[in-house]
Formats: structure tokens, C-alpha cells, sequence
């Protein structure tokens, strides 16, 4: 096992403001009323400073960052 | 049918069976504690009221959980506008659920007893009421009656907890989940009244003797509701594994000829008719189906109605049923809602149906709870089995009958 970073998003507070898909293009879309769609799987290395900026900016605090286990390919 | 159970005794059309007689007919419950939980377990009792999740397990769930002693909530909400068996077992069996209530507070050390009952079932709320005041004194002492709103939602095991705490019936984020914190932040088991019935049975005669029962490889019996197209509508007791065409006749029989079955509410999925008979009565055969048991309501549609004007209220429904919490569920649904509806209205129309297509892909999921996963399985359902119907559709919503 190793640990990957997952976004998740709290549906409740979210309000579509949409400042992360803007800031993550990559991983974050919107839908046809401005809430946002992650794409499945943890986010790439490459993308976690990104992804930090994208949390610390959500205006109601709704994304969050959180660091999940992930089977391994030899452990699956 | 011979062998019911929960069902079994007095005539229904009677009423409330009493204290009294519910105790010589039935005697003490035998199993409680460690060993009802076991039994529970090995019993394969499923809970009645949708999420058909292994009773035992839930059990055992709220037992390992440590913080605070528990609290029981008794879920007689049905909210689901085609079901009637909750309130039918709540108003002619009261006892039996209560007992299962009980075992489960004894079991479980609960604090609390919190019998929860939508308002608009007024005979089973009386019902309920006077049993309990038949009960024990250090039964009475613990229990307590909140009504739920009229609400699709309201019997979703969070949003009960919700409006339990601040009186209001709208989901809250998961986790925590309400067998680790709920009710004042103490582990809450939510279980369906008529899941509580078989308990309070299988704490009397064992888990052998609820298996006893089940066709087909299931176990037990359960309650469904037959509907829409058939001679005598209404809640009967089937064993469990009983064929959804084994259960009509049960009902005296499709009132016509048949288009399709909606089985399990307005969270279930339709299924043309000629597929529909052949399948059991059963969660578990159900899921490798492809679909879900709910709470036992099986909507028979008559060749003479139209699947997607019928769709096309019930997806309004379920859009108004929005708590309004999460933008794809409030947005979503009501987008979903409104291109069915114009599709039963103004015609088939190849944009309209491409949208939904694309939307049902994008909306599950992105809920607190699972109300849009539930409203677009269902539409799913219907742009599989009434394919043909939504393409070709006629504008002829309004000279349908609601």
C-alpha cells in the first residue's frame, strides 16, 4: 500500500462559486449549472501544489485534500 | 397465502392486535443480547426499508461503537408515495415492532427509544401510541414519538437524525455515518419498522426458522406493496424469492395487459413487463440483476398508459423532493425533471434526450446523500425500457390522467 491525495468536495457547502476549476483545470470541470466534477483517481504528483492552492481557495471551505491509502499493484 | 408471519393472528381488518393478545399468541421473546445478534447475523435479515444492508452487521456496528450509550430509532417515516406496508404493519401489528425495538435497546444498552412516524399516517401513529402505552413502565420511560415530515427524504437514516436534533429533515455530510454518531453524537442504529418485526420473530423461533421460509434460495418473508395495473392493490406478506408474476396473482392478477413493472418506488427501476414476472422478490437476486428491492413496491403499469408521461411526474417529484442542500442534486434533477417533462409534453426530441443521457452520467454521486443517485437510476431505468417510447414520444401529456 502507499498513500496517494484525494480531493473531496462537501456538497452541502459548496455553492458553485467554481474557483477550483479554474485553478485545476486538470482534474476539476463544471457542469452545465457551475458545480464542479472531479475526475476519478487520486490527484497526479505533479498537480498537489495546485491542488493546495485550488483548496485554500474554495470561498465556503467545501474542497478539501486528504491523503487516502491506495492499493499498490502488487497488493491488488 | 399460508405461512405468514408477520402477518399471522387476528384479522387485520380488526385493527391493532393488543398487548394481550399479541403475548399469548406469540409468548416471550427467548434470544436477546450477544446471541439475538448472532442470530440476526446468521439469520441473512436484510433491513426493509430501501438500503436492504445485513441487519447483523449494522447490529454488531453500533455494539462495537463505544462513545455513549445508544440510541434506537424506530423508522416508520415511509415516505415513499406507492408504499403501504410499513404503515399497514404499523397499524395492525404494533407490538411486534415494538418488540423488536426493545430487544434492540436491551441489546444495544440504547439510552433512548425514538419511535419515528410520518404525520401523515395518522392510524398508524394511533396505533403506536396506544401499544406503547401498553408496554412496561421501564420500556415507556426510554421511548419517545417525533413525527417526520412529509417528505420523500425524511426517512433517510441521517436526515431522521437530523430532524430528531434540530427538526429538520434534510441529510447532513457523510461520515460521521448514524451508527457512529448520530442522535446527540451517540451511536444511533436506524431501522426500519417492519425489519424490527423480524427481529422481534427470529428473537422468538431462531434464525434457522426465519431461513425456514424463501424460495429460491432466499431467506425469510417480507412485506411488498402491489400496485398500479392489478385487481386488488394493496400489501401482502411473500415469501422472500416469490416471482414478482407469483406475486401479482396474488393480488387476483394483472387488471390488463401489462407494459412494464416499477419495482422498488420511485428509487427502483422500471422493467418491461415480459422481463419483470420472472424476476424473485429477493435483494440479493435483485442486485446481480442489476436492481434493487427498496421497500417492496412493485407498480405494475397497464399497456394502456404511458411509461414516459408517468416518468416524466415522477422525475417532478423527485426533483420538488430535493432538499435543496447540494447545487447537482437541487440544479440537476429539476434540469431532468424539466426535459422529461417536455418530452411528455411537446414531443420526442433527439437534443432533449442526448442531454439526458449526459446528465444522467454526471449527476450520481455528487450528493451529500443519495436522493440524485436514487431520481437517476430511476430515469435510467426508463430511458432503457421505454427507449422506443421516449424516441417516438407523442405530445400527449396532457390527455393522460395523473
Amino acid at each position: 500500500m502507499r498513500t496517494a491525495l484525494r480531493l473531496s468536495i462537501d456538497r452541502i457547502k459548496c455553492d458553485g462559486h467554481g474557483l477550483c476549476a479554474e485553478l485545476l483545470p486538470e482534474i476539476i470541470r463544471l457542469d452545465d449549472w457551475g458545480y464542479p466534477i472531479i475526475a476519478a483517481g487520486p490527484v497526479p504528483e505533479g498537480l498537489a501544489p495546485l491542488a493546495q492552492r485550488a483548496v485554500a481557495s474554495c470561498p465556503v471551505l467545501a474542497l478539501a485534500l486528504a491523503l487516502a491509502l491506495q492499493p499498490t499493484a502488487a497488493s491488488k | 397465502m399460508t405461512g405468514l408471519r408477520l402477518l399471522a393472528g387476528p384479522d387485520l381488518a380488526s385493527g391493532a392486535e393488543s398487548d394481550a393478545n399479541h403475548s399469548r399468541r406469540l409468548g416471550a421473546p427467548k434470544l436477546s443480547g450477544r446471541a439475538l445478534i448472532e442470530a440476526l447475523a446468521s439469520s441473512g435479515l436484510t433491513g426493509r426499508g430501501g438500503g436492504s444492508f445485513p441487519v447483523g452487521t449494522k447490529w454488531r456496528a453500533v455494539a462495537a461503537a463505544s462513545k455513549g450509550s445508544p440510541v434506537v430509532v424506530v423508522n416508520g417515516a415511509e415516505g415513499e408515495p406507492q408504499s403501504h406496508k410499513d404503515r399497514v404493519l404499523m397499524s395492525t401489528r404494533p407490538h411486534l415492532v415494538l418488540d423488536g425495538a426493545f430487544l434492540a435497546a436491551h441489546t444495544l444498552r440504547a439510552r433512548e427509544v425514538i419511535v419515528y412516524i410520518g404525520e401523515e399516517h395518522r392510524a398508524a401513529r394511533a396505533a403506536m401510541d396506544r401499544a406503547l402505552a401498553e408496554r412496561t413502565e421501564s420500556e415507556r420511560r426510554i421511548a419517545r414519538m417525533v413525527g417526520a415530515p412529509q417528505r420523500y427524504v425524511a426517512g433517510e437514516s441521517r436526515a431522521a437524525v437530523h430532524l430528531i436534533e434540530a427538526g429538520v429533515a434534510t441529510p447532513t455530510t457523510a461520515p460521521p455515518r448514524s451508527h457512529e454518531r448520530g442522535v446527540a453524537g451517540a451511536p444511533t442504529l436506524v431501522q426500519n419498522v417492519e425489519t424490527l418485526a423480524h427481529v422481534a420473530l427470529i428473537a422468538r423461533y431462531g434464525d434457522a426458522w426465519f431461513r425456514s421460509a424463501g424460495r429460491r434460495g432466499a431467506a425469510g418473508t417480507l412485506l411488498i406493496t402491489v400496485a398500479g395495473g392489478v385487481k386488488r392493490p394493496g400489501v401482502l406478506e411473500v415469501e422472500a424469492g416469490t416471482t414478482i408474476e407469483e406475486a401479482v396473482a396474488m393480488a387476483d392478477g394483472p387488471s390488463g395487459p401489462a407494459s412494464a413493472v416499477l419495482i422498488g418506488g420511485y428509487f427502483g427501476a422500471w422493467v418491461a413487463a415480459a422481463k419483470a414476472w420472472e424476476l424473485p422478490l429477493d435483494a440479493a437476486a435483485l442486485k446481480t440483476e442489476g436492481f434493487n428491492l427498496g421497500c417492496g413496491v412493485v407498480g405494475v403499469l397497464p399497456a394502456g398508459r404511458c411509461g414516459v408521461c408517468d416518468t416524466a411526474r415522477i422525475m417532478r417529484y423527485l426533483a420538488e423532493e430535493s432538499s435543496a442542500q447540494c447545487g447537482p442534486c437541487f440544479f440537476g434533477l429539476r434540469a431532468l425533471s424539466d426535459a422529461c417533462s417536455r418530452i411528455a409534453e411537446r414531443g420526442a426530441n433527439r437534443d432533449e434526450i442526448a442531454r439526458l443521457k449526459r446528465w444522467v452520467v454526471e449527476v450520481p454521486g455528487r450528493g451529500a446523500c443519495r436522493h440524485p443517485d436514487g431520481a437517476v437510476m430511476f430515469l435510467r431505468s426508463a430511458l432503457a425500457t421505454f427507449a422506443d417510447e421516449f424516441a417516438a414520444h407523442p405530445a400527449h401529456w396532457r390527455q393522460q390522467p395523473a
